[in-house]
């Protein structure tokens, strides 16, 4: 599996240049091109990066995450949701990077092959940073009102986040 | 919606701040968040361009119409109003396959594509059409068979076993998939029927 990831992307870009060879397009100057509009992209969709990272850096730094996580944790551990979880579960839509540092310093303390290292990875694995995908996508063409959108990713974190203590207490419990 | 969240994180990280003794802390994160927005945005800049230019290649070269006239009848049934040649297609099915390949960084420019193709369809320019809404929805159940960074970290911890994670969430995303995929269908379904016979998908 790893092998095939290994050669999916060289294999792509090959077969893009062979392709583009035997058209006979410029290939130079039509790289440039879609690299001058990929610039453009990441200027346009920066203020929304720079505002998610603001606004989710102070509701962590403030505790305020936490202790959402701590109120939440009592009754989840009756369905089989060791607490230690619920901060990666509330982050992960969030913040990918801030899920994956807490994810690193559960590794740590519990072992990666411990149920609760097992649990958070399939958990960080098998989910999206949906916050961030919603508002970069949707601001990068300037979408005010997303509809149900952010419902029907919320639901699909849910389920994921569900599945993931289910199909690990199936594997590993 | 997503304003509203956004003044909710903030106004609730500088109320709890405030009431815990920890407004340092969070004037920290205030001052601080804006560098590590930059730094994540110009190694995005860096992968996006890369991206971009060797996408534009593989459009022009026909690969992308190619690849999408072949998963065309999937992705017709999950995107009823855009037509089969249009380039947003070949975006979405690109977009896929590198999310399903765990390359999240090579989907990102993809699906900025896909959703810069999509609003060219859209009707209403300031509201997410109803492929906006599936395209997202399905982006954000991520189906995965190689979550690379996750197994990463686990074999850094010192994991016997870092990929063994790979098949268990795989079920999950496909869970997960299965359960957005038909809720969005019949949201679909349902605005269709209320905008009487076939014109609501187009609405």
């Amino acid at each position: 599996m790893a092998e095939f990831a290994t050669w999916v992307l060289p294999v792509f870009i090959a077969a893009a240049v062979v392709a583009g060879l035997v058209r006979r397009i410029d290939l130079f100057e039509t790289f440039l091109e879609g690299a001058r509009e990929g610039l453009q992209l990441v200027y346009n969709i920066f203020p929304y990066v720079l505002a998610i990272y603001v606004a989710i850096g102070v509701f962590r730094a403030s505790g305020a995450l936490d202790a959402a996580a701590q109120a939440m944790s009592g009754w989840l551990a009756l369905v089989g949701i060791p607490a230690p979880v619920v901060p990666l579960a509330l982050m992960r839509p969030l913040s990918g990077s801030a899920a994956l540092g807490y994810l690193v310093s559960l590794l740590d303390e519990y072992g990666p092959d411990s149920l609760i290292g097992r649990l958070a990875s399939v958990m960080q694995g098998s989910s999206e940073t949906t916050f961030y995908v919603l508002s970069v996508y949707l601001g990068a063409v300037g979408i005010k009102r997303s509809g149900p959108a952010l419902a029907f990713c919320l639901l699909g974190d849910a389920v994921g986040f569900i599945a993931a203590v289910w199909v690990s207490h199936a594997f590993w419990g | 919606m997503v304003n509203a969240i956004w003044v909710a994180l903030l106004l609730g990280g500088l109320a709890y701040g405030a009431a815990h003794g920890r407004l340092g802390e969070v004037t920290g994160a205030f001052m601080s968040q804006g560098g590590a927005a930059v730094q994540t945005s110009i190694q995005l800049a860096g992968i996006v361009a890369v991206w971009f230019g060797i996408s534009r290649i593989a459009e022009r070269a026909g690969l992308i119409d190619l690849l999408a006239r072949a998963m065309a009848p999937l992705f017709g049934w999950l995107f009823p109003d855009v037509p089969r040649q249009h380039p947003a297609m070949g975006a979405i099915v690109m977009n896929m396959a590198a999310n399903t390949l765990g390359l999240g960084n090579a989907a990102t420019p993809f699906g900025l594509k896909a959703m810069r193709e999509l609003q060219e369809l859209n009707p209403q320019k300031d509201t997410a059409s109803p492929a906006m809404v599936t395209f997202l929805a399905i982006n954000s159940a991520a189906i995965s068979l190689l979550p690379a960074t996750t197994i990463a970290v686990r074999a850094a911890a010192g994991s016997r076993h870092p990929a063994e994670i790979a098949g268990p969430a795989m079920i999950v995303t496909g869970a997960s998939m299965v359960v957005v995929l038909a809720a969005t269908q019949v949201w679909r379904r349902t605005l269709a029927r209320r905008a009487g016979g076939g014109d609501g998908r187009h609405g």
